[in-house]
């Protein structure tokens, strides 16, 4: 699905990534920890193609094209999501004109008919529930407003109804309380499939014990320093980032 | 977007009467000549043999009025940012009659209205008006024939202007023919909406540059309601002068919505002048739209003259290749425990130019004022301009007042975020066009006016988006 080789990238003048592989199969959650500043999410943004980054060596590919050579919405029509760190408000465009006009991008990239209102309304009816999202919400503007669980949640409504084949949370549970965060990982966890593959970006070990990886990879220093399974997770949350950023040289054996 | 935003600023050390004009100690010297006017004016007045002698000497005393005034240059401070030396040094000659039909009309009528009153190079046609289904007792007609009696219309004619009139009022005065005289008695609630029509059609070969000085005169009775839309277009591409003058007075309780929409040739001179005068617990809301016209020129000016008068001004306007757009608002807050809400918003594409002045003056006694003021601008190219002014005159001091300025170009994690959702950049930014211009188009309350300018504006942007792929 995707494959990153020895990524390098630059941004605000200092280079945040300095050499990154990762692999991820179809199907396949995988979470990326790691203190602040590690570059997680510039790690994000790249995927999405983020204006604000300089990639200075390395590929991804995705599906097997070269996924730096697209643009952001060309990104997005072949599958790649991210949900924002910091979702935008958007003022004067409500969430459903927006919606639609998302979805039906997506699907005429993909030969399929577009959706006139109704057959739009119907789908997304089904995606709200489980997301335990009100229907006025679909005639707001965009995150205007939103509380900051509000506009995670309507992050994770997006993915449901783009459906795609790879889906990028950034930080998605900063900021949520445990029923706000109980109901994202549900949206997240009831989208997992053979098909799509999840890349979840996360300070701290609790999102994953609700949306759980296959596997776990800590950055540090613009570096993966450590990729495990999910037992990773909790080894870090035991002993918390010191041991990482202090340098690998003296972690205890067999850990 | 880069935010401006203050609530107390210092006051004015002058303090003009109600409803006066800019006072000027030594004005700077007029620009451009008088003599193309006046002898346009002498040339046709043998023909205006029958009008009345009120008229003549209103028209003749508006004649010298305007030699007296001249035109201001842009050292005048309210037209520094619009040098208006094209209409000042053009010989212009009153447009004459041209045939057109109904289907000419098709882009600028729109179902539903209780009357409709087409003007075309200033002359009323009625084979192309439709006034039959207006209610007893309300007047929507050509204003020349309201005039020939003294009646209603000799009444209010210029008593909403102030005097003495500067150039544009005095210039409309002495030059219109026609124009349109609506009246609402006390206590008479219109449903369907009246539209006035002014039409130029001027051959784009033409010698002369015709121009026209539609005047409107509307009369709200105590308590009646209207929603009145005026309507200015022209044959594309021609080159013409349109000078137009509205004067509105509400009773108490008095309910008027204004809608005007400008869509002049894009070579065309528009000046646009409504001068309001709201009773007690009167309501005035504007919708003021402007899209066409080289060299436009808009003033509101709202003189709140009874206590509980609601006066909102929501304006829009879109400039695009070398357009000059200037919108002067004024809101005199004259009497106490009055609001006024006011939000403008340009969109300035390629080199156009926008101008923003929006005047409040609250009076020493008008206590409770509560006065509101918004204006934003979005550039979507290096090349456009905007100069905007709030200009805050308070002497009372029970008030609230605010104003706040916002000046810039999209947002670009707004781009951005749509971008990532599949949205391509143009339809993006198209988008978020739509939804800054929206703002001030949802608040017109009739969809038929609403959606086909809605429609029109989407074709309009797409034009200015197009071709350039706007900014990197």
């Amino acid at each position: 699905m995707l494959e990153i080789r020895n990524l390098k990238v630059r941004g605000g003048g200092k280079d945040i990534l300095k050499g990154i592989s990762l692999s991820v199969g179809a199907g396949e959650v995988h979470a990326i920890m790691g203190p602040n500043g590690s570059g997680k999410s510039t790690l994000a943004r790249v995927l999405s193609g983020h204006p604000g980054y300089e990639v200075t060596g390395g590929e991804i590919l995705f599906k097997g094209r070269n996924l730096l050579e697209m643009e952001p919405e060309e990104r997005a029509r072949e599958g790649v999501f991210m949900a924002f760190q910091y979702p935008v408000e958007i003022p004067g465009v409500n969430n459903a004109y927006f919606l639609k006009a998302a979805l039906n991008a997506v699907r005429k990239h993909r030969g399929l008919p577009e959706l006139d209102a109704m057959e739009f309304m119907a789908l997304v009816r089904e995606k709200m529930k489980v997301l335990e999202i009100d229907a006025a919400f679909l005639n707001r503007p965009v995150n205007e407003g939103f509380s900051g669980g509000e506009k995670k949640r309507n992050e994770i409504f997006q993915m449901a109804v783009l459906e795609p084949a790879l889906a990028v949370l950034d930080e998605t549970d900063s900021g949520l309380d445990i029923d706000a965060l109980r109901i994202v990982s549900n949206g997240v966890n009831a989208m997992r499939s053979p098909d799509r593959s999840t890349i979840v970006v996360t300070h701290y070990q609790r999102l994953l014990n609700y949306i759980v990886p296959d596997f776990v990879h800590v950055l540090a220093g613009g570096l993966i320093v450590r990729s495990a399974g999910k037992e990773l997770a909790h080894e870090l949350e035991a002993k918390g980032y010191g041991w990482i950023e202090a340098g690998l040289t003296d972690q205890p054996a067999g850990a | 977007m880069s935010n401006v935003s203050n609530t107390t600023p210092a006051p004015s050390p002058v303090l003009p009467p109600a409803g006066a004009g800019a006072m000027r100690a030594t004005p700077p010297p007029p620009i451009g000549q008088t003599e193309p006017y006046t002898s346009e004016w002498d040339r046709t007045e043998a023909a205006r043999a029958g009008q009345s002698p009120w008229l003549r000497n209103r028209r003749r005393a508006a004649r010298d009025r305007f030699v007296e005034a001249g035109f201001p240059g842009t050292r005048v401070e309210d037209w520094r940012f619009t040098n208006i030396a094209p209409i000042a040094e053009s010989r212009f000659t009153l447009a004459a009659p041209r045939p057109i039909t109904r289907g000419d009309l098709a882009a600028w009528t729109f179902a539903g209205a209780a009357a409709e009153l087409v003007f075309v190079n200033g002359h009323y046609v009625p084979a192309l008006s439709v006034t039959g289904g207006l209610p007893a007792g309300v007047v929507a007609g050509p204003l020349a024939a309201a005039l020939a009696a003294d009646g209603p219309a000799r009444q209010a004619f210029g008593a909403v202007v102030p005097s003495p009139l500067s150039t544009f009022p005095a210039l409309n005065t002495a030059f219109f023919a026609e124009g349109a005289f609506v009246l609402l008695p006390p206590h008479t609630v219109l449903e369907g909406p009246i539209h006035l029509l002014f039409v130029t059609t001027a051959d784009a070969r033409a010698v002369e540059t015709a121009m026209t000085h539609p005047r409107v005169l509307i009369v709200a009775g105590e308590d009646s309601q209207a929603r009145i839309v005026e309507s200015y277009a022209g044959t594309t591409g021609a080159t013409y002068f349109t000078n137009a003058l509205t004067e509105v007075s509400l009773g108490a309780h008095a309910v008027v919505e204004h809608c005007r929409v400008q869509r002049e040739s894009e070579a065309a001179f528009h000046v646009g002048l409504v001068h309001v005068d709201g009773a007690r617990s009167s309501t005035f809301t504007s919708h003021a739209f402007a899209l066409g016209g080289a060299l436009v020129r808009n003033e509101i000016a709202a003189v709140m003259n009874g206590e509980g008068m609601e006066c909102t001004l929501n304006g829009l306007y879109l400039a695009t290749g070398g357009q000059l757009i200037d919108n002067h608002t004024t809101i005199d807050h004259a009497t106490p425990h009055c609001s006024s809400h006011e939000v403008y918003k340009g969109v300035l594409g390629g080199r156009a130019r926008g101008v923003f002045n929006g005047k409040i003056i609250v009076r020493p006694d008008a206590q409770k004022t509560d006065a509101k003021q918004t204006n934003r601008a979005l550039l979507l190219s290096d090349d456009a301009v905007i100069d905007t002014k709030p200009q805050l005159e308070i002497f009372a001091n029970d008030v609230k007042c605010t104003h706040g300025a916002a000046i810039g170009q999209l947002d670009d994690d707004a781009v951005f975020y749509l971008r990532s959702r599949a949205i391509g950049e143009a339809d993006a930014r198209t988008m978020l066009i739509h939804a800054f211009a929206g703002e001030v188009l949802d608040r017109v309350g009739l969809a038929a006016v609403r959606e086909p300018l809605r429609a029109e504006l989407t074709a309009r942007l797409s034009a200015v988006l197009a071709p350039a792929g706007g900014r990197p």
